[in-house]
C-alpha cells in the first residue's frame, strides 16, 4: 500500500486524536463499572504500601518523609520506634493517597552512634519498617557543612583528577605503541567504572517507590545520556571541522571523557554526601584514601586521548573540573535532599555516558579496523585488564 | 509517667490526699486522652499509643469486672446465660457462645481482623462454683471450623481438640461438664492450626470458685495478658492486657485503699514463650491456677507460660497511681502497660 502523503494538517491532527478519544472512553468505562472489583471482592484488604525515602535527625527528634507508594489510600495508624509505640505528628493528615506525602516527626530521644528500628503501622496493622543502621545528627545547610563537603568533593573528585592530568607529559612523549597500550588501560578504567556505576544504580532501586519503576529511569537516563552524548560529540566535531580542517577528534573525544567521568562522580558524590548524611560511612579516612586513588586514574583517562595534541593549561583545567567539580556538587545534594530517585537518575545517566565515552575511545583506537580485530593484540589487550585491575586494586580500599 | 510518679511521691512524703485537690497537685494532673502524648511536654511520656480508640463495642475496664454475662442488660443477657437450681444446691449454668469474625480496634487505628467468641476479644468470661453443671452451646457463625476446648475435669468427647470435634461453619455444639477444680481456668479455639485460632482472639477466662470455703469478698478484676501479630509475621506488633494497647494508662482501674483486691491473670499471648505482670510500689499473694486457698508465694513480678494463670491478691497500701506492665520491656511499650488509681486513705499497716 502506497502511504497517503496528501492529507491536510488538520486531518492528520484528526487522525492522531481519534485513538487518544476512544481510549478515554474506554478509561471512563473501567472506572465507572471496575471490572477488577467482580475478581478482588469488597472484602479483600486494600493494596497499602509506603515508602520512607528520607530521615532526618534533630535534636531528640526524628522527621521522617513518607510516601503512599500503593495503589490505595492508606492510614497511619501508629509509629514505633525500637518496639515501643511513640508520640509522632505528621504535616499533611493521616490519610495518604496514591502518590501522596506526609512529614512524620517523632519526638524520639535516639542515641548517636547506635541503630535505631522505625516501624509504621497503618490502620490494617500493616507495617513499614525503617531501618537508621548509624544514628547521627542529619546534616544542616549551613557554611560549615558546605566546606565540609566542598573539602571532601576537592579531595575525592578534583584534585584526584587535577594529578592524573600530570600524567599528560608522560602521555604526550611515549611512542605509539606505548600510546595504544595507554588508550587501552584508559579503556579498561573507563569498563570498570562502568560495572561500578551500575551496580550502584542497581543497588539503589530496592530504595526507590516502586511506582518510579527504578530499572526504566536506570535505563532511560543511561539511554538518554548515551545520545545526548553522541549529539554533542557529533556537533563538536563538525564545529572544529570548520575551523580547523587538521584538528583531530582527539580533544573531542577528552571533553566527553570529561564529561562521562563528570556524571559518574556526580553520581559518586551524590553516594559520599548521603552515606554521611545517613551515617552509614563511618567518616573513614580510608574511604576518603580509597576515592582518591581510585579517582586519580580517572585523569589519566582525560589525557589520554589528548596524546597526540597540544591543548592548553587552561584545557586541561577545564577537562579536569569538568571530571571532577562535579563530585562536590554531588556530595552537597547528597547530604542535603538525597533521594533514592535523584541518585538512580544520576548513576544511570553516568553509565550511559561511561558506556558511550568507551565505545568512542574504542573506535578512535581502532580506525579503520573493526574494534574486536584492534583489540586482539597483546599490548592492547594487557594495557585494558592492566586499566581494570588498577580500578579493581583501588577499589578495594573503598570496600 | 514522671507527673504521677512525682505525685505519688508526695503523697508519700507525708501530704495528704487534700493535698491532691490543692492547685499544686491538679497542675501535675496526668493528662489522658489524646492530649496525653502531647509532644514537648515535658511532664509526659512520649512513649505509648498516640490517640484513644474510638471503637465502643468492647471496653477493657468494662471487662475487668463482668462475667456470666453481667455487663449485659438483663433482657440480652438472658440469651446467652441461664441458671437454674440443682437438687443437690448447685446449679446447672448454661451459656451460648457464638463464633464470629469481626474486625477490632486493638490500638488506636488499628484494626485487627479477629475471630471471637460473641464478637469479643477476650471471649466473655464464664464463672461457676465448684460441683456446678456447665453446659456451653456453641455456634460457629464464623469463616472456619471452631472449638471451645476448656480446661478442666471433662470426658475426652467434650474436650475440643480433635479434628472430630470441629465445629463446621454453621455447625453446632453443646459442651457439657462438671465444673471442677475450683480455680481459674480459661477455654479457648483448639482447631487446627492452632497457633491461628488462638492468636485470632479465641480464648476466654473460667473461672471455678471453691464451694466449701469461698474466698473471701473482694474487689475481683479478669486480666488477660495477650498480643495481635498484625502483619502476620510470628510477632505481636501489640501487646495489652485486655486487648486495647495503653488502655489502662488512659483509664486507670480504679480500686479503694486497704480493700482486697483479686487480680485473676492468664496469659494468652501468642508466638512469645512467656509473659509477666510486675506491679509498681506494693506486693502480692501468688495462688498459682487457684488451685489452692494457700498463697504460695509473695512477690511482686509473677512470670506465666501460655496457658498459665494465677490468682494475685494485695490490699493497696497508699492512695494514687501505680503501674503495671509485663516486665519484658519491650512488651510494656508495645501496649501492656496501665495503672492504677488507689483512692480512699492512707493505711500504713
Amino acid at each position: 500500500m502506497t502511504p497517503d502523503t496528501t492529507w491536510s494538517a488538520p486531518r492528520l491532527w484528526i487522525a492522531a486524536l481519534v485513538p487518544l478519544a476512544l481510549l478515554a472512553a474506554l478509561v471512563a468505562v473501567i472506572v465507572k463499572t471496575s471490572p477488577g472489583d467482580s475478581l478482588r471482592g469488597g472484602e479483600v484488604p486494600p493494596v497499602e504500601r509506603l515508602s520512607i525515602d528520607r530521615a532526618q535527625l534533630g535534636p531528640a527528634r526524628i522527621v521522617l518523609s513518607v510516601l503512599n507508594d500503593g495503589p490505595d489510600p492508606v492510614t497511619i495508624a501508629q509509629v514505633t520506634v525500637d518496639d515501643a509505640y511513640w508520640a509522632f505528628s505528621l504535616s499533611n493528615g493521616a490519610v495518604l493517597k496514591h502518590l501522596g506525602r506526609t512529614v512524620m516527626t517523632i519526638p524520639y530521644p535516639w542515641v548517636e552512634g547506635e541503630a535505631h528500628l522505625i516501624k509504621i503501622l497503618t490502620s490494617t496493622g500493616t507495617a513499614f519498617e525503617h531501618a537508621i543502621p548509624v544514628a547521627i545528627a542529619s546534616p544542616r545547610p549551613d557554611a560549615r557543612y558546605f566546606l565540609t563537603f566542598a573539602l571532601i568533593g576537592l579531595y575525592v573528585g578534583v584534585i584526584p583528577v587535577a594529578l592524573g592530568l600530570l600524567w599528560f607529559p608522560l602521555a604526550s612523549r611515549i611512542g605509539p605503541t606505548g600510546l595504544d597500550v595507554l588508550l587501552a588501560l584508559t579503556l579498561g578504567l573507563l569498563a570498570f567504572l562502568l560495572i561500578d556505576t551500575v551496580e550502584e544504580g542497581l543497588d539503589a532501586l530496592p530504595s526507590l517507590p516502586s511506582s518510579y519503576q527504578g530499572l526504566a529511569l536506570f535505563m532511560s537516563a543511561a539511554a538518554g545520556s548515551w545520545l545526548a552524548l553522541e549529539l554533542v560529540g557529533g556537533w563538536l566535531k563538525r564545529r572544529r571541522a570548520k575551523s580547523a580542517a587538521a584538528t583531530t577528534p582527539g580533544s573531542v573525544v577528552a571533553l566527553l571523557v570529561a564529561v562521562g567521568i563528570g556524571l559518574h562522580n556526580l553520581g559518586e558524590g551524590l553516594a559520599i554526601g548521603a552515606a554521611f548524611a545517613l551515617g552509614e560511612a563511618a567518616l573513614g579516612t580510608l574511604l576518603i584514601i580509597g576515592f582518591t586513588l581510585h579517582n586519580t586514574t580517572e585523569g589519566l583517562a582525560i589525557v589520554a586521548p589528548l596524546a597526540r595534541e597540544r591543548p592548553s593549561l587552561l584545557t586541561l583545567a577545564r577537562l579536569g573540573a569538568i571530571g571532577g567539580v562535579p563530585t562536590i556538587a554531588g556530595a552537597w545534594l547528597g547530604g542535603l535532599v538525597y533521594s533514592p530517585v535523584v541518585a538512580v537518575l544520576c548513576l544511570g545517566l553516568g553509565a550511559g555516558a561511561i558506556a558511550q565515552v568507551i565505545y568512542q575511545v574504542a573506535r578512535q583506537m581502532a580506525g579503520s579496523q573493526p574494534v574486536l580485530v584492534r583489540f586482539a593484540t597483546a599490548s592492547i589487550a594487557a594495557g585494558f585488564f592492566g586499566g581494570f585491575f588498577i580500578m579493581y586494586a583501588t577499589g578495594l580500599l573503598v570496600g | 509517667m514522671q507527673n504521677i510518679s512525682r505525685r505519688s511521691l508526695l503523697q508519700l512524703a507525708g501530704l495528704t490526699t487534700a493535698a491532691s485537690a490543692t492547685g499544686l497537685a491538679s497542675r501535675q494532673q496526668p493528662a489522658t486522652g489524646h492530649g496525653a502524648h502531647a509532644a514537648g511536654d515535658p511532664a509526659v511520656h512520649a512513649m505509648g499509643a498516640v490517640g484513644r480508640v474510638t471503637s465502643t463495642v468492647f471496653n477493657p475496664t468494662t471487662f475487668l469486672r463482668a462475667w456470666n454475662f453481667s455487663d449485659l442488660p438483663e433482657d440480652r443477657r438472658g440469651k446467652y446465660y441461664h441458671e437454674t437450681a440443682r437438687s443437690d444446691g448447685s446449679l446447672l449454668r448454661e451459656y451460648e457462645l457464638v463464633a464470629v469474625d469481626r474486625e477490632i480496634e486493638i490500638a488506636p487505628g488499628i484494626f485487627f481482623p479477629a475471630w471471637t467468641y460473641n464478637g469479643q476479644v477476650p471471649g466473655p468470661t464464664l464463672r461457676a462454683t465448684e460441683g456446678d453443671r456447665v453446659r456451653v452451646t456453641f455456634l460457629n457463625q464464623g469463616s472456619h471450623p471452631h472449638t471451645i476446648h476448656v480446661h478442666g475435669w471433662h470426658p475426652p468427647d467434650m474436650d475440643g481438640s480433635l479434628p472430630a470435634h470441629e465445629v463446621q461453619p454453621g455447625g453446632r455444639f453443646v459442651y457439657e461438664f462438671d465444673a471442677e477444680p475450683f480455680g481459674m481456668h480459661l477455654y479457648h479455639c483448639h482447631a487446627a492450626p492452632l497457633k491461628r485460632h488462638i492468636h485470632k482472639g479465641l480464648y476466654g477466662v473460667f473461672i471455678i470458685d471453691p464451694r466449701e470455703r469461698p474466698r473471701p469478698a473482694a474487689d475481683e478484676l479478669i486480666m488477660v495478658m495477650n498480643g495481635f501479630d498484625t502483619n502476620f509475621d510470628a510477632d505481636n506488633e501489640v501487646y495489652a492486657v485486655n486487648t486495647i494497647a495503653h488502655h489502662f494508662m488512659h483509664e486507670p482501674i480504679r480500686v479503694e485503699v486497704g480493700r482486697l483486691t483479686r487480680m485473676f491473670v492468664v496469659n494468652l499471648t501468642e508466638f512469645d514463650l512467656i509473659n509477666s505482670l510486675h506491679l509498681h510500689g506494693m506486693f502480692f499473694d501468688v495462688f498459682r491456677t487457684g488451685t489452692s486457698l494457700a498463697a504460695s508465694e509473695t512477690t511482686d513480678t509473677i512470670m506465666l507460660c501460655q496457658g498459665e494463670r494465677a490468682i494475685l491478691e494485695t490490699r493497696f497500701r497508699y492512695p494514687g497511681q501505680f503501674m503495671f506492665h509485663a516486665h519484658q520491656s519491650e512488651f510494656a511499650e508495645l501496649g501492656w502497660m496501665g495503672m492504677f488509681e488507689a483512692v480512699g486513705v492512707r493505711r500504713d499497716t
